[in-house]
């Protein structure tokens, strides 16, 4: 009996997190083309519904009824795969992330997390990583020759970024002494017992991992624009297309932001002023912030090369969180 | 397909849905031709502003809906431009800008085609050399009421259809 609660349980939570988080990933495009526009000085979405509340919408249900192209020459196979392997796995970091400490609710214990595992980190990165390949999965799958310079482009940033930012997370796991997310963020007392103030030098290599991971604008070599057509995702049409930009720009960088949040900034710890649901608040307005921040970045940076991008990662971020891990064994073992 | 009542519930609302939905995110492939391409991109920049109408511009003609033929044809770009109206999926739109591609314009020479829509159909053509942004909006407005209107299966009115002619000044070569 006990086993079939359980189970009812997880998935009902499941679809309350996959849902959400969709509904979120649609929001979460009108508030970056609302921001992008405002940035530049111009009000982005604005006629379709009021101050472009419905664009998401009419958006999504554009790309659905759209004609779903497959090209001749294609890959069948990895091209139809590619799209979900970069999608399921972002939306699977989900679930190792906790949005608070459990609750009581007409006597029901709920706790705002779908698993507590004591690998929940490295869990975290190994889907991260898993999502990049669905990125030089399309390059590769599309045979046509920007679609494939992004991906290898992906590729070369890959193996430069991930490096630094699994040494970068050793920092705050060696303060807390676990992987699990939940005791990370209970390592963090009070304000002065967030981890950003201890270790600066891992926040800034995992601003600097998540900016290339998501794809964001200093390091979006694999869909540049001016030079690559669409990059890899060129010749995906309709919703294959639409769930790049969605696991990559917004369920990645929104994901990866709650989990620099829980690393750095104390998770949903905070001032109980906004009544019961004062954790969840002081998360999500967390996780929001730096969202923005990843955002302002973006729309107000130009682009590296991707030859600048490996460089900045092998001879500037690797040594970084190296150096962090070695301050901070020397720190632990003084103070013991 | 003409809908004479609105007897049937959910199927013209299904449409209906889908056209809103189609008129308010049409996304055109970012290509330019000529001094029509500049216009264009003043349209999409701040103070104009298709954001606002929820277009913005993709680079892949796999992505988009809109083809708007901003500028002269020539017959060496002729078969790349019929070629990425063929990329785009349905359902797609053309805006033929500017007098060049509506007619030829001020080039009635044997190296200009007189006119896009010998090579693919055009559902709006704006005047102008070159059209200002606002032209390129009224045109864009009118291509969604054109939506608009089919779904309810009525023609366009204000749009005369366009009967090709013989381009005249083609000589022989």
């Amino acid at each position: 009996m006990e086993i079939i609660s359980t189970v009812v349980v997880l998935v009902v939570k499941s679809l309350i997190f996959i849902l959400g988080m969709f509904l979120a990933a649609a929001y979460l495009t009108l508030i970056e083309r609302k921001f992008a526009g405002h940035v530049q000085q111009r009000p982005g979405p604005l006629h379709v519904g009021f101050h472009g509340l419905l664009q998401p919408i009419a958006d999504a249900l554009k790309v659905l009824t759209k004609e779903d192209l497959v090209p001749n020459n294609v890959d069948k196979v990895l091209f139809y795969l590619a799209s979900l392997m970069a999608f399921v796995p972002a939306i699977m970091i989900l679930a190792v992330i906790p949005f608070g400490d459990p609750i009581k609710i007409f006597g029901f214990e709920i706790k705002p997390y779908i698993t507590d595992i004591n690998v929940g980190l490295i869990l975290a990165l190994a889907f991260g990583s898993i999502s990049i390949y669905g990125v030089i999965f399309a390059g590769w799958a599309s045979n046509s020759k920007y679609p494939m310079i992004g991906g290898l482009r992906k590729a070369a940033v890959l193996i430069g970024y991930e490096v630094a930012l699994g040494f970068a997370m050793v920092g705050p796991i060696m303060m807390a002494g676990s992987f699990s997310l939940r005791e990370i963020v209970q390592a963090q007392e009070g304000f002065f017992g967030a981890f950003i103030w201890y270790q600066p030098l891992a926040f800034i290599v995992i601003l600097f991992a998540i900016l290339a991971e998501t794809g964001r604008t200093p390091f979006d070599v694999q869909e540049a624009e001016a030079e690559l057509v669409s990059g890899y995702n060129t010749e995906y049409s309709g919703m294959k297309f639409g769930l790049f930009p969605l696991a990559e720009w917004y369920i990645g960088t929104f994901v990866l932001s709650a989990i620099a949040v829980i690393l750095f900034f104390g998770g949903w710890k905070g001032p109980h002023i906004f009544g019961a649901f004062s954790p969840f608040i002081w998360f999500f307005l967390k996780v929001f912030m730096m969202f923005m921040f990843f955002l302002w970045v973006h729309w107000t940076l130009p682009r590296y090369r991707v030859d600048q991008i490996t460089e900045i990662a092998w001879k500037v971020m690797l040594p970084l969180s190296l150096l962090n891990i070695f301050i901070t064994a020397i720190i632990i073992m003084v103070k013991g | 397909m003409a809908i004479t009542g609105n007897s049937g519930i959910i199927l013209t609302t299904v449409e209906e849905v889908l056209s809103w939905s189609r008129r308010n995110s049409l996304w055109p492939v970012s290509i330019g031709l000529a001094c029509c391409a500049i216009e264009m991109m003043h349209t999409a920049a701040s103070r104009f502003d298709t954001d606002r109408l929820g277009i913005i511009f993709r680079g892949s003609p796999r992505q988009a809906d809109v083809l708007i033929v901003a500028g002269t044809v020539v017959n060496k770009v002729a078969p790349m431009l019929k070629l990425i109206y063929e990329q785009m999926p349905d359902p797609k739109w053309v805006i033929s800008m500017g007098g060049c591609a509506s007619g030829g314009g001020p080039f009635p020479t044997y190296s200009t085609l007189q006119g896009v829509d010998r090579i693919i159909p055009v559902d709006v053509y704006i005047p102008g050399c070159p059209p200002t942004p606002q032209a390129l909006l009224w045109g864009i407005i009118q291509l969604q009421k054109k939506i608009k209107e089919k779904k309810e299966g009525k023609e366009l009115k204000e749009i005369p259809i366009r009967v090709p002619t013989e381009s005249k000044p083609i000589k022989q070569i």
